[in-house]
């Protein structure tokens, strides 16, 4: 414990009350230094680097905005639409705050989807950050369940409807589907007792996950420190005599200042939906969830909110015709791996084996539960990207010209799978969602491979920045 | 980097609206003037609880806040409340759940939301379609009401503003599929009054407008007051974005 202080005599009543809570709950001081004051991050960070102080900004909003609106919602069936329009209508201010939750849950995504895409093109997941970034997909995780279980809440058709395709989508999982499916429901259809235990997971089980994901990510964050635009780590040269990185400023006040800046644009983007379009065409607020929920009327278009709609896309894709595809594509996999391996002895033939008894299971079962394994695994494929990515250099500034190209495709084409899975489907749109499906799991399945390949550029020894 | 972010941002543009079914008559564009007419949505309002309410409810909409649009609690218990409900008291309709059954095959919709809910991308905006149908019913003696719509083929729900609008009758030509010439098409033509009704058709579609302004105010009653908030809320933060940029560079100048 540190020595007990004494404030000089006839010192001013703010110093006394700061040397006695010094004595009294140092960690306070010390957490300031070490996350604020102290933690020292690259003077190169750009634009993309807004992103993660956003996503914390609209936890935030969605927390606070969140505890009023449970304040006035009432979680059964009979009652949640309403309850949903009464703060719609009769609640002083209801409208704003629900409008800033709905908007709020989009921006989210937005805000994430940025922030991820910013670490992979900057290579931030790389070691020493693996766990930053284990954390991070685990916190993107989290969020698709709350999103997901909060859009059943105001109980509307989307609503309903979403929820009863979604979770008949465990229901084909084999042997334990259907009860899985009867256990998340709490009922054989969606009703009164599902509306009530997502409730339950949606504004405690859920938050409380999220919000302990969210301080490992950032504590993890500051013990190995922020990664920049170059991929030069800061901390391999230090000011002479200190331990404070060359290329590092204190994050207060450079960056709170920074990101006061990106919190006020991004206040006015999300503004002007809140109060000039809250529906946003339709895509944050379904036209057809402005009807109640109706078990004996079923849309005739459903679609998920487009924030899942990419992963939607490629459980769709997954028809008889791909499974014969991904087949193929298994069994010379296999074949690949017998001849070119390298295993040694028995083990030559494992690579084989394994291939066939893969391609057995996926005829063996329906197509439409490798299509929820499709989606699942999407998601899933995120969390080992440090280690399948080979690269000898981190960011893209360095990498084959090429490499560009490729995510540049990788991102088009996770945006057209997105439009493709809010659209009813369709001949065409089943074919481009399965190239793009092959795609992306080509992407990250052969980065082990393509990563490496290619003519690297010579990393700097120091950050590159210019005085503004 | 500049490339991939212009490139994003011409494939949004490719995106357009969500939840575009299409298909269909297309449906004509709603008078969008009337949301800030008072005179109209109180024309709206009487329209509604005379014609609307005696068989849908608007469940959600206390009968109060009319006064949003003009009226004083007096003018609304007087004139528009006809079910003896008092004044702070929901849009509730004197029709029974069960008979509605019987009768239409199947309970009329709550009109609180409609004009929202009934939105479609491609085709236009709720109102629109509303709009729309209210003008297209025409005469059907194969359809058990006597009554079709063009909006809303095969409507359960004879046209409760006939008196006003007159009887018309469709008029349809078969003609061949361009896609497929083994296909007819039934090509809707135009519409031929067989009897008068008490309003012209400019008349008509008048009362139509402003019935159709009253149920999109009353879909959000707070729509205005939202936009007129959102203009000083953007006015605020751009004044506010112009402070933190100049902080900002203040502080920065210092980093070489």
């Amino acid at each position: 414990m540190a020595e007990f202080k004494e404030a000089p005599a006839g010192s001013s009543a703010l110093t006394q009350t700061t040397v006695w809570l010094e004595n009294r709950f140092p960690t306070l001081f010390s957490a300031y230094k070490v996350h604020l004051s102290e933690y020292y991050a690259p003077k190169n960070m750009n634009f993309w680097y807004f992103f993660g102080s956003l996503s914390l900004l609209v936890l935030v909003l969605q927390i606070v905005t969140g505890i009023f609106l449970v304040m006035h919602y009432k979680p059964d069936a009979a009652k949640a639409f309403e309850s949903v329009e009464y703060i719609m209508r009769d609640v002083p201010w209801g409208w704003l705050v629900r409008y800033m939750h709905s908007t709020g849950a989009s921006a989210f995504f937005v805000m994430v989807y940025m922030h991820m895409w910013r670490g992979m093109i900057y290579g931030s997941y790389r070691k020493p950050r693996e766990l930053v970034w284990i954390f991070g997909v685990a916190i993107f995780l989290c969020l698709m369940g709350e999103a997901f279980m909060g859009y059943l809440l105001p109980w509307g058709q989307m609503s309903y409807w979403g929820a009863q395709v979604i979770i008949n989508l465990f229901a084909a999982i084999p042997f334990i589907g259907p009860d899985l499916a009867l256990l998340l429901r709490g009922d054989f259809v969606v009703g009164d007792a599902t509306l009530n235990r997502f409730f339950s997971f949606h504004v405690i089980a859920i938050p409380l996950i999220l919000i302990g994901l969210v301080v490992a990510h950032l504590l993890a964050l500051h013990d190995v420190g922020s990664n920049n635009p170059d991929g030069v780590e800061i901390k391999a040269k230090k000011v002479p005599g200190t331990s404070i990185p060359l290329d590092g400023i204190p994050f207060h006040p450079y960056y709170t200042v920074h990101d006061i800046v990106g919190v006020a644009v991004f206040l006015m983007v999300f503004s002007a939906v809140v109060f000039f379009a809250p529906e946003l065409g339709g895509y944050f607020l379904e036209y057809n969830n402005f009807i109640p929920a109706d078990p004996l009327k079923t849309p005739l278009h459903i679609a998920p909110v487009w924030y899942f709609t990419p992963f939607y896309s490629m459980l769709r894709a997954v028809t008889d015709d791909m499974v014969n595809v991904l087949v193929g594509i298994t069994l010379v996999a296999g074949i690949l791996g017998f001849l070119k391996g390298g295993f040694k002895g028995i083990w030559r033939f494992a690579p084989l084996v394994g291939a066939v008894v893969v391609a057995a299971l996926m005829k063996t079962f329906d197509a439409k539960f490798w299509g929820v394994v499709v989606m699942g695994v999407a998601v899933m494929i995120l969390f080992p990207l440090p280690w399948l990515d080979r690269s000898p250099v981190k960011s893209i500034r360095y990498r084959p010209s090429w490499n560009k190209v490729l995510y540049g495709i990788f991102i088009i084409n996770f945006v057209v799978l997105g439009y493709l899975g809010v659209k009813p489907p369709s001949d065409v749109g089943t074919l481009v969602s399965q190239a793009g499906t092959l795609f992306y799991f080509g992407f990250f399945l052969l980065m082990p491979w393509w990563s490496r390949i290619g003519e690297f550029k010579p990393v700097p020894d120091r950050v590159v920045f210019k005085a503004h | 980097m500049k490339k991939i972010i212009l490139s994003l941002l011409a494939a949004l543009a490719f995106i357009g609206p969500a939840q575009a079914a299409g298909g269909g008559q297309p449906w004509d564009k709603f008078p969008t003037e009337r949301l800030t007419d008072m005179a109209a949505l109180q024309n709206g309002a009487k329209l509604f609880s005379n014609y609307c309410l005696n068989c849908h409810a608007a469940a959600f909409m206390r009968y109060n806040r009319l006064q949003d649009i003009g009226l004083t609690e007096e003018q609304i218990s007087k004139n528009l409340i006809f079910t003896g409900a008092k004044v702070g008291e929901t849009m509730k309709t004197a029709l029974d759940a069960k008979d509605a059954k019987v009768w239409f095959g199947a309970e009329p919709p709550d009109l609180t939301l409609i004009a929202r809910s009934r939105a479609d991308g491609a085709k236009g905006s709720g109102a629109d379609y509303v709009y729309t149908y209210l003008r297209t019913y025409y005469r059907d003696e194969t359809k058990p009401t006597g009554w079709n719509n063009l909006a809303f083929p095969n409507i359960g729900m004879p046209h409760v503003l006939w008196e006003l609008q007159g009887q018309q009758r469709a008029v349809f030509a078969e003609e061949k599929d361009p896609h497929d010439p083994a296909k007819l098409l039934h090509v809707f033509k135009g519409f031929e009054q067989i009897t008068p009704g008490k309003m012209s058709r400019a008349e008509y579609d008048n009362a139509v407008a402003d019935l159709v302004g009253y149920l999109q105010w009353m879909a959000e009653p707070n729509q205005a007051q939202r936009v007129r908030l959102g203009v000083w809320v953007l006015l605020f933060l751009a004044v506010f974005t112009v402070i933190a940029w100049r902080l900002n560079a203040a502080f920065w100048k210092d980093i070489k």
